[in-house]
This record gives structure tokens, C-alpha cells and sequence, in this order.
């Protein structure tokens, strides 16, 4: 793997892309803010410029703390998950000596093939199938065929796999990094950690990733993923078919989404509200059933005293959906999703979603956990694919031209709601903090 | 139309009418039902779903309806324990029914046009009152200029209810490893 660019310099991109642009210094900022006026807009090509694509991938994922996995998912040693991580194939083990999670760079050391070619299992030793170059959990070379080629000299422990420059994880959520300057990961995560914390705390216990993953795809900028994920105003008018299920399921949607947002630094930010549906943890309605009402009071009870009564009904009553820049998404609702995303093109992204629950759940809330995760957040449920194509629609309605700016100024004039949008105002600063004014080989000025 | 000699038909000649195909009569009993018995009702089925006639195709479940999707990478998911795409039990399939029918539900508002594929079709041997058929399937999604397909196989449980043949379960397993070539499953396999 080659070097990672700094920041400061251009992306590599394609010179004929950059012979067809325009001179650089057309450039304006693609995010503009002026608060006297109450007015934040986005260049709709920070959604459409190849060349903007380009320079995230370096400035952005190339320089962020990216979600890898859960531990749960590795729990014993050798157990291992392969994944993409900022569009690179990497794989999470957990190291058989040291127990510890090891990320690397799915790439041997030889001559490049893949080493861990099943989605996720147990392995001792990783063997590249090309050369049969085998390595352990931790990384190191074990064993090459004919070793004696090589003479004496041979150095097997700069042929270790190689690990991702930084990983670390919180409370059992991993992350990577490629930047090896990059902050620790609880610096990085700054105000979001509140927010871990409520979900992870609301458990008694440990808490897993259930079996089953979403992987789809949306046809869209990542961006307006991110957006969505935490957008509150999109409710009503998008899922309305949604509440329309709930209704019918006998749901008091009386006192509709009330709530407000908060910046939590770094880019992360935040929707916190009360809504009408239920929560396994613990809030309870008539959908759950007459038999865990009671389950459901002393999960309550238990939460306020462990934490308090301000924390614990907190925990208990209101819905968080949080955003970590750049990618991840954790929504604590009427289920928690654990949801990271990834920019294939500008116009393209893959989604890989999961559901975290308590490990010792009670056998009917889990079912009623879910039902709430497939038929609200799963791909063929009732409100994500509306999602889906509202974000494509957008994508779409782009490509007409004729309008060049997105307006994401909603509540900048009041404090803010949760049907506003600072939320996202929060995630395209640090969006534009990091990716610049080093020109992208063409930028906003680009006609297109 | 034209004849056999190849002359023109006259103009005023009105298109065939389209015939509905009707539903196998069980009154041989569950033991004797055929191959071919049940490949028509899962043409009726893909017939009804290609049509978009939801409420008719609710009507060939039985009361006690499930229909289930896992997830592509837990192809033995169990809902009631793992994360699956679709868990629906009557319910559920008629609110899912519901919201395809209602304008609202923006990801099939227009509709996508399907065609619903079947091959492979075994036909097991009874168990209790209960008649196990695998088919293997290919549905077609088309939509907004994009072209989508789901590849994988339909696990039926028939049971004859009235001297009907109807669907007690109906569990789709995919075999695409991911669900990402065709984005979501906003419509009904």
C-alpha cells in the first residue's frame, strides 16, 4: 500500500479529468454560512464532482476513526470478520495469543493476494492460497514453502501482515484508522461518547450484534445518508405509511416527535426526542404486548436506579440518533442500529447495517426489538425504502441542473428543534474543515 | 392476428380475451397433488404479483401466514432470534399489502414492473397436513430506467384449506450474497 497523502496536498486524480476542469482558482467555498442572515447552503457538486469524491476519500477517509466492528461479533480468539473499511478490504481478528483485536490490511505480504477469503470464522492461521505464505492471529509469518530460497537473511517479521495504522475501540465499538497521526479515539469522538454511553449503559449487561447483516445500496451521495440519518423533518411527509403501520398496530401516535439536536463536536451530532413508539428498553406500549408490560416497568425501574432518575428515564423514554463523522450511524429507537456507509462513486454508496441488543434479553422483548429493527430500519421494511429513494431522488433531481445550492438553514434563526437541521450543519463544517481550500482539480466552478 | 395462410385477420376482430388462470382443485388430496398442479399455482401467484393484484394474492395464504426473508449472509436465520429481512405473519403481510397499494409508499410509487420467474420445482412428500415445495426463482425488478433482479430459492409449506390449495408459509432464501445489486426489497418476492 502506498503512502497516504497529507491533507494539505491535491488528491491524485486522473489527468485527463484534470486537463477538462477548469482553472482551480474558479474555486468558492462549497459550504456557505452566513449566520447575520440565518442562511447555510451546500454546493449540490460537493454530491456530484468526481473530484470531490476523490479528495474525500483522502481528506476525509483517509483521516478519520472508521467503524470496523463490534467486538462482539469476535469474541473468542481467532474469531475474525472481513470488511471494508473507508473501501479497503480489511479484516478484524481477535488475536489467539494476546486476545486482543487486531485490524489488518487484507493483502500478504508476498505478492498481494487476499488472506482471509471467508466473510467471517475461526481461524489459526491465515494461508494465502497463491503461495501458501501462512500467517497467525497476530499478524505474524509462520511458515513459507521452501523457505530456503530465500537464504538466511530473510526477515519474517517485516513480513507480517500489516495492521491498519491506528485501532482502537470504545466500549466495544472498533474503529481504525489510516492516519497514524490521527487523535486517540475518545478525543476524536468528543461529545459522542455521551451518547455511546446511553446506549451501552441502558443494557444490563454486555451487548451484541444480532446474527443477520443489510447490506444494501443506495444510489445516492453518502452525504445525504448521513443527512437523513438524522433528520427529523423528513418524518411526517416521508413515513407516512410507517405511522400508518403503527396506527394499525394500535400505536398512540398522539404527541407526534418532539425533541432538539446538538452539535457534539467534530463533526458528530445528534437528535434527541421523545416519539410515539415503544422501546425494549423501556418504554413500553400496546404493540409489545399486556405480558412484558411488567418486564418492561421493572427494566424501567432498574435503569433509573442505577442511574439516576434524570439519566435513567432518559435512557428509558427518549430516542437518540446520533451520527459519528464521517460514516457511522447508532440509532437508539424503537431498536439500535449500528449503520456505516460507504462512498463507491458520487452518485452510488453501500450500506451495512446491524442490530445491537443485550446479549441476555428477555426471548419476547428481542422478538418485539426485531420486528421494530426490520420493519422501520430494514431494507424490506416499511419506512428505509422510502429512504432510499428519497435520497436517489435528490441524487436525480441534481443532474437537472439549474438550481446550484442546497438549503440546510432550517432553525438557524430559533433554538434548535429536532425537526430542524443543525444537526447537519454540524456535519458539513467539519465536512468543510477537513476537506479544505486546496483545490479538488476543478471544484465547485466546474460546469457539469 | 393472422391465419394460417398468412392473410390479414379483419380489423374489427377484438383481442383474445385473457385467460385467468384458475386454481388447482384439491379434491385429489394433498398425497396425489402433481407437479404440474403446483407449478399452476405458483404461476397464479407470480401471475397476481406481476399484476400487482396484492389483495387477490393475500387470499392464497392460509390464515396462519408467514412469510419470511433472511437476511443474504444468514441464509438459516430464524426470526425469532436473528435479523431477517421480512417476518411477516398475516398481519404484518396484509399492512405490507396495505402500504403497496397506497400511494405513500414512495419507493413503489409508480410501481415497479416485476416478472416473477420459476423453475426447479420439487414437490416433497407430505408432512402432517403439510405439502413442502422448493422452486428455485428468478424475479425481475424494472423501475425508473434500472434494472434489478433477486436470484434464490422459494421454500413453500402448502396446506389444502375448502378443497384449496393455500400457502401456510413462504420463506425466500437469496443467494446473491448481498442485497446491494438490487439496493432494497421494497417489493414482494
Amino acid at each position: 500500500m502506498t503512502s497516504l497523502s497529507r491533507t494539505s496536498e491535491l488528491p491524485r486524480v486522473s489527468t485527463a479529468l484534470l486537463d477538462a476542469a477548469p482553472a482551480t482558482d474558479s474555486r468558492f467555498p462549497l459550504v456557505d454560512e452566513d449566520t447575520g442572515r440565518h442562511r447555510f447552503r451546500v454546493h449540490r457538486s460537493t454530491m456530484t464532482s468526481p473530484e470531490v469524491f476523490r479528495a474525500e476519500l483522502d481528506r476525509v477517509f483517509s483521516h478519520s476513526w472508521l467503524y470496523v466492528g463490534h467486538e462482539s461479533e469476535v469474541s473468542r480468539p481467532g474469531d475474525y470478520v472481513r470488511r471494508p473499511v473507508g473501501g479497503r478490504p480489511v479484516f478484524m481478528v481477535r488475536g489467539a495469543k494476546s486476545g486482543r483485536i487486531n485490524v489488518f490490511h487484507n493483502t500478504c505480504t508476498h505478492r498481494g493476494a487476499v488472506v482471509c477469503r471467508q466473510p467471517a470464522g475461526n481461524a489459526k492461521a491465515f494461508s494465502c492460497f497463491y503461495h501458501a505464505w501462512t500467517f497467525d492471529s497476530e499478524g505474524r509469518l509462520m511458515g513459507i514453502p521452501d523457505r530456503d530460497a530465500y537464504g538466511g537473511e530473510l526477515d519474517l517479521a517485516a513480513l507480517s501482515l500489516r495492521p491498519v495504522a491506528r485501532v482502537e475501540s470504545y466500549r466495544g465499538f472498533v474503529f481504525a484508522s489510516f492516519d497514524p497521526e490521527i487523535q486517540d479515539l475518545v478525543s476524536y469522538l468528543a461529545g459522542a461518547v455521551e451518547y455511546l454511553d446511553l446506549v451501552i449503559d441502558s443494557a444490563d449487561g454486555e451487548m451484541e450484534i444480532i446474527k443477520g447483516t443489510n447490506e444494501y445500496c443506495i444510489e445516492a451521495n453518502w452525504k445525504l445518508l448521513a443527512e437523513n440519518s438524522i433528520d427529523g423533518y423528513h418524518a411526517v411527509s416521508t413515513h407516512d405509511t410507517y405511522f400508518k403501520y403503527l396506527l394499525a398496530l394500535g400505536t398512540d401516535l398522539a404527541g407526534g416527535v418532539d425533541g432538539t439536536s446538538y452539535d457534539l463536536g467534530n463533526g458528530h451530532a445528534v437528535l434527541e426526542y421523545r416519539a410515539p413508539w415503544g422501546r425494549p428498553i423501556a418504554k413500553w406500549e400496546p404493540l409489545f404486548g399486556e405480558d412484558s408490560r411488567e418486564e418492561i416497568a421493572r427494566m424501567r425501574a432498574d435503569l433509573v436506579s442505577r442511574h439516576g432518575e434524570a439519566r435513567g428515564s432518559r435512557m428509558a423514554d427518549t430516542n437518540r440518533n446520533l451520527l459519528i463523522y464521517p460514516n457511522l450511524v447508532v440509532n437508539d429507537i424503537m431498536a439500535v442500529t449500528v449503520r456505516t456507509f460507504m462512498p463507491l462513486a458520487p452518485n452510488r454508496m453501500d450500506v451495512t447495517a446491524w442490530e445491537l441488543a443485550p446479549r441476555d434479553e428477555l426471548a419476547q422483548l428481542r422478538q418485539r426489538r426485531l420486528d421494530s429493527f426490520l420493519t422501520f430500519l430494514g431494507p424490506a421494511g416499511f419506512a428505509t425504502p422510502d429512504d432510499l429513494e428519497a435520497l436517489e431522488s435528490c441524487q436525480q433531481g441534481f443532474s437537472s441542473g439549474g438550481v446550484e445550492w442546497n438549503d440546510i438553514s432550517r432553525g438557524m434563526a430559533r433554538t434548535p428543534a429536532a425537526n430542524d437541521e443543525a444537526q447537519m450543519r454540524a456535519f458539513w463544517r467539519r465536512w468543510s474543515q477537513q476537506m479544505g481550500t486546496a483545490g479538488y482539480g476543478g471544484g465547485a466552478g466546474a460546469s457539469r | 392476428m393472422t391465419t394460417t395462410t398468412g392473410a390479414p385477420a379483419a380489423p374489427a376482430v377484438q383481442p383474445a380475451p385473457i385467460i385467468r388462470l384458475s386454481q388447482p382443485d384439491v379434491v385429489l388430496g394433498l398425497d396425489a397433488l402433481g407437479r404440474s398442479q403446483v407449478e399452476d399455482f405458483l404461476c397464479l401467484e407470480a401471475e397476481l404479483l406481476d399484476a400487482w393484484d396484492l389483495d387477490t394474492w393475500l387470499t392464497l395464504f392460509a390464515p396462519e401466514a408467514s412469510y419470511v426473508v433472511p437476511c443474504n449472509d444468514s441464509p438459516d436465520g430464524d426470526p425469532a432470534r436473528d435479523l431477517v429481512l421480512v417476518d411477516d405473519n398475516a398481519l404484518r403481510l396484509r399492512l405490507r399489502v396495505e402500504r403497496l397499494n397506497s400511494r405513500r409508499a414512495h419507493r413503489e410509487y409508480p410501481h415497479s414492473r416485476t416478472n416473477h420467474q420459476f423453475s426447479n420445482v420439487v414437490v416433497g412428500v407430505r408432512e402432517g397436513d403439510e405439502l413442502p415445495v422448493v422452486a428455485s426463482f428468478t424475479v425481475w425488478r424494472f423501475r425508473n430506467g434500472k434494472a434489478s433482479y433477486y436470484v434464490g430459492k422459494y421454500h413453500y409449506r402448502f396446506v389444502a384449506i375448502d378443497g384449496r390449495l393455500r400457502i401456510r408459509s413462504k420463506r425466500v432464501v437469496l443467494d446473491m450474497t448481498t442485497l446491494r445489486p438490487a439496493g432494497d426489497l421494497a417489493i414482494i418476492l
